[in-house]
């Protein structure tokens, strides 16, 4: 996994509360049996005028011209900036790959639904969970101003805005740690091997029946 | 100290703790599908790593697998390949169990568990599926996660957790003729919303709770992470423990007797302390219908659609127009004069015995409406269809006017052959009514399955209550 410590990006609004994770990559793409090669299909339904299948070209389907992310104004962006209950429904982790194969690392919202902001986590991504009033200054200050970017500071938790104005953001120690040093859950899991069998033993005797074969 | 049952449930599994809280948590049971599954597996093999413990593991394809003509295989070419690659996974690493394509146990993932027995009260359960909830029905700790938590489970036999605050959702009283559990899980979510329940663990209790069967206790847990929570759970009573008896999986003998002694335990203890309480009144109750492309868009059967006009707050307005639009729909038009044009009965939520057995008793003796272009039955499994078969309820499903089909979960999300056309509408007893769940342009009102039987007599939403 790709470090995360300062971004300095381009940031795309997308002004909808609960936009959900079937929104953010339809069922059909979750046919692939890869990690990759979601970000064309990222947003499909509302990104272009067709229906979208698994494996064709995308590049000649007619785009949806009202849709905020087709705007030449955004393309590039690394920041998505949303509302409320951001990734609800659908644990599909193709939802937080689509995004970041997209070009997205850092995602801020007023809030996230619980398995995709744990799925952005395993992936590099950053998600940010701000105040309302920041939330609404910072759709204001987006739309009113052409290459927008906002610093991401992870060590120093804080999304600095073009102004100066920093505003500061909570993360769990743990999950910090992991992101600014790229690390891999499972090799850090798998330290705690020997208790893991400890305990797994205990259990096997106290709880017999967790056990069949 | 008098402790939840959130709080039994996590000591029992905590490995490891990191001294920001972040937690270890052992997992007693993995169930696997096909579509989530396959990067886990490859992730696993690029390490060099095996499995932990694989008789921990319950699989069966439901996601992708035809729901008609078994006999001419999985036609979509790139459906058919994830479906081989589940197998061929499976084969390589073992499985406590595997029910293949076909097999007669096959089924949803969440209908399979349970009725084999491989769901047991106090165990961890996760799938890389978020109606993994609906095993809390057993007083499980359960609930999805994504594929790279799958690789995870896989590699370790734990997950990496924090835990999360308490809510109980008391649902006090006696429920009304044909108010079932399924409209005691949106009136929930009607009331705290989609995302009321994020970072919450919801206990459902309450005596109109402790009255629903396992299988109303598995439809409710089911729609936990519809109200923004990852889990939610019942407390262990006789139901439970009758459920269980004699399942494939359950213990037996004296280790039976030791696990009852154990799961009588899994409740919350008097005077327990909870982060939220939200009572609801079970006879406030009425048969629900979603009028919006959001489960908490949802209303009474006897009520209109609500106008975005009478909404303050302009985030939710622009919300519910786009929503309005979406679904074809004006403000203020009576629930009960909305046509429909297919009909689904079935998924995780509501394709057990109980659910299709409302179904059948509403259906009995009555035809599906000229209008109604589609209407399919899909049981949750076959031990289910083959169980509804012997009470004769496929025959009122297909006199009525019902296709009776083969079990998977079908046109919950249509990532198989059965779907909505752009533009159509369809009474669901599914869980999402989001945009596009059910088919690209197609438009969901999430229903129980009395309600979606009356509705498909009707041509149109009706009150079930009228009918029984």
């Amino acid at each position: 996994m790709d470090k995360f410590i300062r971004l300095d990006g381009l940031v795309a609004p997308l002004d909808r509360s609960n936009v959900d994770t079937d929104a953010i990559i339809p069922k059909q793409f979750l046919k692939s049996i890869k990690r990759s090669g979601f970000g064309p299909n990222a947003f499909d339904e509302w990104r272009y005028m067709d229906v979208g299948q698994p494996g064709q070209d995308n590049s000649g389907r007619p785009k949806n011209p009202n849709f905020v992310l087709n705007q030449p104004r955004y393309q590039g962006a690394q920041v998505l900036l949303t509302r409320a209950n951001f990734g609800c429904g659908s644990s599909r982790e193709h939802a937080p790959w689509a995004l970041l194969d997209f070009g997205f690392k850092a995602i801020i919202a007023e809030s996230f639904a619980d398995i995709f902001f744990n799925n952005c986590f395993k992936n590099g991504i950053l998600p940010i969970v701000l105040p309302a009033n920041e939330i609404e200054a910072l759709f204001k200050q987006v739309e009113a101003t052409p290459g927008y970017k906002l610093v991401v500071d992870l060590e120093a938790q804080t999304v600095i805005r073009p102004d100066g104005y920093g505003v500061p953001f909570q993360i769990d120690a743990f999950r910090k740690e992991c992101l600014v040093n790229g690390w891999d859950d499972i090799g850090l899991t798998l330290r705690h091997a020997e208790k893991i069998r400890e305990f797994e033993e205990k259990r096997r005797i106290s709880q017999p029946w967790l056990f069949a074969q | 100290m008098s402790k939840t049952l959130y709080d039994k449930l996590w000591e029992n599994h905590v490995v490891h703790q990191e001294a920001d809280g972040t937690a270890l948590l052992y997992i007693d049971r993995h169930l696997v599908h096909e579509v989530t599954s396959p990067q886990a597996f490859e992730g696993l093999k690029l390490a060099g790593r095996k499995p932990w413990r694989v008789s921990s593991i319950v699989s069966t394809p439901d996601h992708n697998t035809p729901t008609d003509h078994w006999d001419e295989g999985i036609k979509d070419p790139i459906s058919r390949q994830q479906v081989e690659t589940l197998d061929a996974n499976i084969r390589e690493v073992g499985a406590l169990a595997y029910f293949p394509f076909k097999d007669p146990r096959m089924g949803i993932l969440h209908v399979v568990g349970p009725e084999n027995g491989a769901t047991l009260p106090g165990m961890t359960v996760v799938c890389g599926d978020s109606h993994t909830s609906t095993h809390g029905a057993f007083a499980c700790l359960a609930h999805g996660i994504g594929t790279s938590e799958v690789e995870h489970v896989l590699a370790t036999q734990c997950l990496l957790q924090k835990k999360s605050k308490t809510m109980l959702v008391a649902v006090e009283g006696k429920l009304g003729k044909g108010v079932t559990a399924k409209d005691v899980a949106l009136a929930i979510i009607g009331t705290i919303g989609t995302a009321g329940g994020t970072g919450y663990a919801i206990e459902f209790g309450g005596s109109a709770i402790r009255g629903l069967s396992m299988e109303g206790r598995m439809t409710l847990c089911n729609m936990a992470i519809e109200g923004g929570a990852r889990m939610g759970f019942v407390a262990v009573d006789d139901k439970t423990i009758d459920y269980l008896k004699d399942r494939p999986f359950s213990p037996k003998g004296d280790v039976w007797e030791k696990a009852v002694a154990y799961w009588r335990t899994l409740h919350s203890d008097a005077g327990a302390q909870f982060d939220r309480v939200v009572t609801l009144k079970a006879e406030d109750i009425r048969p629900q219908v979603t009028w919006g492309t959001s489960p908490e868009m949802v209303v009474a059967i006897d009520a209109v659609v609500p106008d975005p006009a009478k909404q303050a707050d302009p985030v939710k307005r622009e919300g519910m127009e786009r929503a309005l639009q979406y679904m074809g729909l004006n403000p203020n038009t009576p629930i009960s004069q909305i046509p429909v044009d297919k009909v689904f009965i079935g998924s995780c939520t509501n394709s057990r015995i109980e659910d299709l057995r409302e179904a059948a008793h509403v259906l009995k003796g009555r035809h599906v409406a000229p209008t109604v272009k589609l209407a399919l039955a899909v049981p949750g499994s076959g031990l289910v269809k083959r169980q509804a078969e012997a009470e004769g309820l496929d025959k009122v499903f297909i006199a009525a006017g019902f296709e009776w089909r083969e079990p998977g979960c079908s046109m919950c999300l249509a990532m198989n052959a059965d779907r909505l056309e752009p533009g159509e509408r369809c009474a669901s007893t599914s869980n999402r009514n989001f945009e596009g769940r059910q088919g690209p342009g197609g438009r969901t009102h999430l229903v129980s399955p009395a309600m979606a039987a009356a509705a498909a007599i009707a041509g149109r939403f009706a009150d079930v209550r009228d009918v029984l």
